[in-house]
């Protein structure tokens, strides 16, 4: 379908800019489906749910990891309008990709399902809304619902923004209803781009995407000047210099153009292969007669969780590092470096930003190149600091320095929980058995509070989250940020079987917890190995110091005592059979560890985030 | 005859052996082995290629079966040529004591009109202790049988009800006085232990019937749960508990002391014999990589390194050698390497071992580790005035038998 939004270099006070914020789950994909329908660039045969959610892995798990952005033809009053919309996901390891979206925008629609009220990711993301200066257009959704409280949530909201309970939108994403009032909203609040059409030209860019067929896709907003195609463009940050094959907008699919202007949003393809080349926060602008001061970038996004990814089958090493290689190229957060493991032997320590990322990855290489994995249970990164005054930093607890320890550093964080008044008392007995320190505690109406609490991070990201929603029958929601670091008494526990430490089981835990970390390896260890044809014990230390003990007994039957006659074929497939799993098993040392019981060990069996069940 | 055939490559329509795999019959034992499989019903942990009344209809009838088998024993004939007379002979099941002593013999017939007996042959038959009775032994014995295998199982009349057992307590016993009367000088009786509910004194209770039976030869089996059986079900279900491997490692051993103190010593891990002359030469030809030929549905068969199998049902089976087609199914063609494997995985089993240096230097390694470890004799291991060594298990050994294949094939 074309419109007048096809045509670019639109002037300015005709576009609007705006991203739809909101917490997990409240509605923000399927508002952008209305949307892309009432502007018509969608009909009704390229239809589906959550159009925007364009990966497999998002369809399946109904959540958006990548913001994406879409340009529509608006009317109001008889006046043809441009306007930008960015999606954007709600799920707190992706906050980075909101940021991103923020400062390519003057407006943001802050979404609140009408059923549930503010909820953590609400306010952090309202937070970094503010930051960026961007006007904020408070909506209700979800109004079609029995359960939608509008005007309570109305009253909660306004408190929160300070505007008045009638300023607050009420549409019903599912529905339509009310969706096309707040589009002309958005064009009468949204303050149109400003900038310097004649200035040299000066775009941000705010997404960079590897695309098997066209390369590096980069998403840009235009600031000053203007960006055509066959231009030769430089990076700022870099100085690198690259041919534009190709500059087009995306409504709602890529189409090519003549060019972008002064607040214009839309894509450049320039031959590069990896989105590094193409850093999202950097500043693009011509070879000749550039610009000499960049725009205002963002920090690269920084991994908050490690962990050991390792091929089940030591021969598919080289097929996950190509995987990782390929994943990297999408996806700037990631990295990883090679690291051995006795146990598990080679494999990457990846960084990421937090679990729903692990796992997300984790899956991806999984089904996208078909490998079979098994991770290590993730950690965070420590500063260690020797009685010698030197320092370590350690993303994998393997690398825990043997020497005199001064002091450990861990990072903390600082969080948000808003539940229901009534559960106040059980979030603070977990948080304070979690180390955690009260920072202060408000009401968000009479019946609802907020509590914000300085945590370890180490102590968030396993089963905190679950924790939280089984102590607050499911109505808690969490967020948080990274807030500096703390020292903190923490030791490293070493698992041994038959005295041979398994250096892919030791954890950095406080003190406190080494006693029960040990044991619950150790019992779960003896429940995973199989029995050996001698006695296998199982040690948890701490240094030479054995905290718990548990002992596999020694196997005492293995061997087919029945009649089965002349078929002896059966019985030499099944030695075969039996030789095949052996080859399965990892050695450690004498022990035969079979895969399974790695993965199993591994498996944080309460784990915090899990998509679509950890959202609230 | 386990329930389900392996996968091998086609056999041919004829019947027809490679030469290599003829070359040497003659030199290696030969056995024939003919498989009956009819039931009167089905035990619950049993998954034998096995037949009720109920289950057949009138598919197949002991009379097909019979016309199929002496079908295929001339094909058999054909096939091999000079095929040399049968050393051991043995009807199994099933329950062969279903044809009654009559047909029996007719099978025997039929053994003798293809292959003709070896002199001092031994003839086994398998029988249920309650299709059995004085004149059945009578009847076999002057059809020429020279050996008889009863299903006893147990003599606790709560593991008889758990296995589906038809027979009486007593009756094994009683089967075994008989078959004895009758001039067998050569009587088996087979147990299964570790059959859920049953206790080390049920187990004890069982072997002392066995011994006063007077049997020269006992088998006891450890009770598999085996796919897609009743029992398999059950155990799903949680109606019955898995038989756990320390009861029945802790069974074992209660077999092992109580047989040796009889004077009954192992010579297979599951097999007891009271004089080297009192072995089933039939098995052991199993297990030393003698040639036999398998007849009946299901029955395996193996020729100078040659293995097939046969049709299982017995509809399909009969109808097959109707049409002059031979019943094998598939057969498959050993490899050098296949036929390592199978050397240590059968002879290790038996109290004779298996030579050293049928290992290669890994295998020699670990078995020196495992004579170390307590798992086989250490003293056979050693060559002794030049005779090579050979790996034999010790008790301990036995119950890991299969782990320490494992270890010896690397
Ligand atoms: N009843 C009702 N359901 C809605 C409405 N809007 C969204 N939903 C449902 O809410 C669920 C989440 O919707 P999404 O659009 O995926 O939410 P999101 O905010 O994009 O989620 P993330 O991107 O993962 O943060 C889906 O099951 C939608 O069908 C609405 O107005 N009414
Ligand atoms: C070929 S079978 C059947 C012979 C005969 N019909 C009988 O039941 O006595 C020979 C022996 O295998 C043993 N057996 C059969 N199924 C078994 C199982 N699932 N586990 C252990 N032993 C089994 C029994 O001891 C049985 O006597
Ligand atoms: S009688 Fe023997 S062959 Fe027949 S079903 Fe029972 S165990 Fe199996
Ligand atoms: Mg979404």
């Amino acid at each position: 379908m074309s419109s007048f939004a096809d045509t670019t270099f639109t002037s300015p006070e005709r576009i609007r800019n705006f991203c739809i914020i909101a917490h997990i789950d409240h509605g923000k994909s399927t508002l952008a489906d209305r949307m892309l329908q009432l502007t018509g660039v969608l009909d009704e045969r390229s239809y589906r749910d959550q159009y925007l959610d364009r990966m497999d892995i998002e369809r399946e798990r109904g959540i958006t990891i990548k913001a994406q952005n879409v340009r529509l033809p608006w009317q109001v009053g008889g006046t043809d309008h441009v306007l930008h919309l960015i999606d954007t996901p709600g799920h707190v390891d992706f906050t980075y990709e909101v940021s991103r979206s923020l400062a390519a925008c003057e407006g943001a629609i802050l979404l609140v399902d009408a059923a549930q009220g503010i909820e953590a990711q609400t306010l952090a993301n309202l937070y970094l809304a503010m930051e960026h200066d961007l006007h904020i257009i408070p909506v209700l959704n979800k109004i079609d619902l029995p359960a939608a409280e509008p005007d309570r949530y109305a009253a909660e909201l306004a408190h929160i923004i300070g505007c008045d309970p009638g300023d607050v939108l009420r549409v019903s994403a599912k529905t339509g209803m009310g969706v096309r009032e707040l589009l002309d909203e958005v064009v009468r609040q949204v303050p149109p781009p400003q900038g310097d059409a004649d200035a040299p030209a000066r775009a941000l860019i705010f997404d960079s995407v590897y695309d098997t067929y066209r390369g590096v896709v980069t998403y840009i907003r235009v600031f000053d000047g203007k960006i055509t195609p066959r231009q030769k463009i430089r990076m700022m940050s870099t100085g690198a210099t690259h041919e534009l094959l190709e500059v087009g907008i995306i409504s709602p699919d890529p189409k090519p153009c003549s060019g972008l202007g002064v607040g214009e949003v839309g894509y450049l393809i320039t031959g590069v292969k990896d989105v590094r080349q193409s850093k999202v926060g950097d500043t693009i602008t011509l070879e000749k007669g550039g610009a000499t001061e960049p725009l205002g970038g963002y920090r690269d996004p920084r991994p908050m969780v490690y962990a050991g990814l390792y091929p089940v089958d030591g021969s598919d090493y080289p097929v996950l590092r190509e995987a990782l290689d390929k994943l990297r190229l999408n996806d700037a957060a990631l990295n990883y470096e090679p690291e051995t493991s006795a146990a598990l032997g080679f494999g990457f320590r990846c960084g990421f930003l937090g679990l729903l990322h692990l796992e997300i990855t984790r899956d991806r290489l999984e089904r996208e190149y078909g490998l079979d994995l098994i991770s290590t249970a993730p950690n965070v990164v420590y500063r260690v600091v020797m009685e010698d005054g030197t320092e370590q930093v350690v993303t994998n607890p393997s690398d825990w320095p043997t020497g005199k320890i001064a002091e450990v550093h861990e990072p903390v964080v600082r969080t948000t929980i808003i539940a229901p008044s009534e559960f106040v008392g059980a979030i603070m007995e977990l948080c304070q058995s979690r180390r955690g320190q009260l920072g202060g505690m408000d009401y968000l109406s009479e019946s609802r509070v907020e509590l914000r609490y300085t945590l370890p991070l180490a102590e968030i990201i396993f089963d905190f989250f679950d924790a939280l929603k089984s102590r607050t029958r499911g109505y808690a929601s969490l967020d948080y940020e990274e807030a500096g670091s703390q020292t903190a008494n923490l030791v490293k526990v070493d698992i041994l079987l038959q005295g041979e430490p398994v250096d892919a089981f030791s954890a950095i835990v406080h003190r406190d917890q080494a006693y029960a970390y040990g044991t619950k390896m150790a019992t779960k260890l003896r429940e995973l190995i199989p029995r050996q044809q001698f006695e296998v014990p199982i040690q948890a230390a701490i240094g030479s110091r054995v905290i718990a003990r548990e002992t596999i007994r020694a196997m005492r039957k293995d061997v087919l005592a029945k009649c089965y006659g002349g078929d002896i074929t059966r019985k030499r497939k099944l030695l075969e059979k039996q030789k095949e799993g052996k080859k399965r098993m990892k050695m450690v040392g004498r022990v035969e560890v079979p895969q399974e019981a790695f993965v199993a060990a591994l498996s944080t069996d309460e784990t915090g985030d899990k998509g679509k069940s950890a959202k609230k | 005859m386990a329930s389900v055939l392996p996968t091998g490559e086609p056999a041919p329509a004829d019947g027809s052996l490679p030469p290599e795999a003829l070359r040497g019959l003659g030199s290696r034992p030969f056995g024939v082995y003919v498989h009956v499989p009819f039931c009167a019903t089905r035990c619950g942990y049993c998954d034998f290629n096995t037949y009720t009344p109920g289950e057949l209809g009138s598919a197949a009838s002991p009379a097909s079966w019979l016309d199929g088998l002496r079908a295929e024993l001339g094909l058999a004939a054909r096939v091999l040529g000079q095929a040399p007379p049968a050393d051991t002979v043995f009807v199994g099941g099933g329950t062969p004591s279903l044809l009654g002593a009559g047909g029996l013999a007719d099978v025997l017939d039929a053994v003798r009109d293809a292959f003709g007996l070896a002199g001092g042959a031994e003839v086994t038959t398998e029988a249920n202790p309650e299709s059995t009775s004085p004149e059945f032994f009578a009847g076999i014995r002057a059809a020429g049988y020279t050996r008889v295998s009863l299903g006893m199982q147990s003599a606790a009349p709560h593991v008889l009800a758990t296995l589906d057992r038809r027979h009486t307590p007593g009756r094994p016993v009683a089967a075994a006085g008989e078959a004895r009367a009758a001039g067998f000088e050569h009587v088996n009786l087979d147990l299964i232990y570790g059959t859920p509910g049953e206790t080390d004194d049920d187990l004890r209770a069982s072997l002392d019937a066995a011994l006063n039976a007077g049997v020269d030869h006992v088998s006891a089996y450890s009770l598999i749960v085996e796919d897609g059986t009743a029992l398999a079900r059950r155990v799903a279900r949680g109606e019955l508990p898995a038989p756990d491997d320390d009861v029945l490692a802790d069974r074992y051993e209660i077999i092992d002391t109580t047989l040796t103190a009889a004077g009954l010593t192992w010579y297979e891990v599951s097999n007891w014999a009271a004089s080297p002359g009192a072995r089933c030469r039939h098995n052991l030809g199993y297990w030393l990589g003698a040639d036999w030929w398998g007849a009946g549905p299901g029955a395996h068969s193996h020729v100078g390194g040659v293995r097939w199998w046969n049709l299982k049902h017995p509809a399909r089976y009969a109808a097959t050698l109707a049409e002059g087609r031979s019943p094998a199914a598939a057969r498959e063609v050993l490899s050098a390497d296949d036929r390592r494997l199978e050397r240590v995985l059968l002879e290790l089993r038996l109290a004779d071992g298996l030579p050293v240096e049928v290992l290669d230097a890994g295998g020699r390694r670990e078995a020196r580790t495992a004579a170390a470890e307590g798992l086989l004799d250490p003293v056979a291991l050693g060559s002794t005035n030049g005779a090579p060594g050979r790996c034999v298990l010790t008790a301990r050994g036995r119950l890991l038998a299969d782990a320490v294949v494992r270890r010896l094939v690397g």
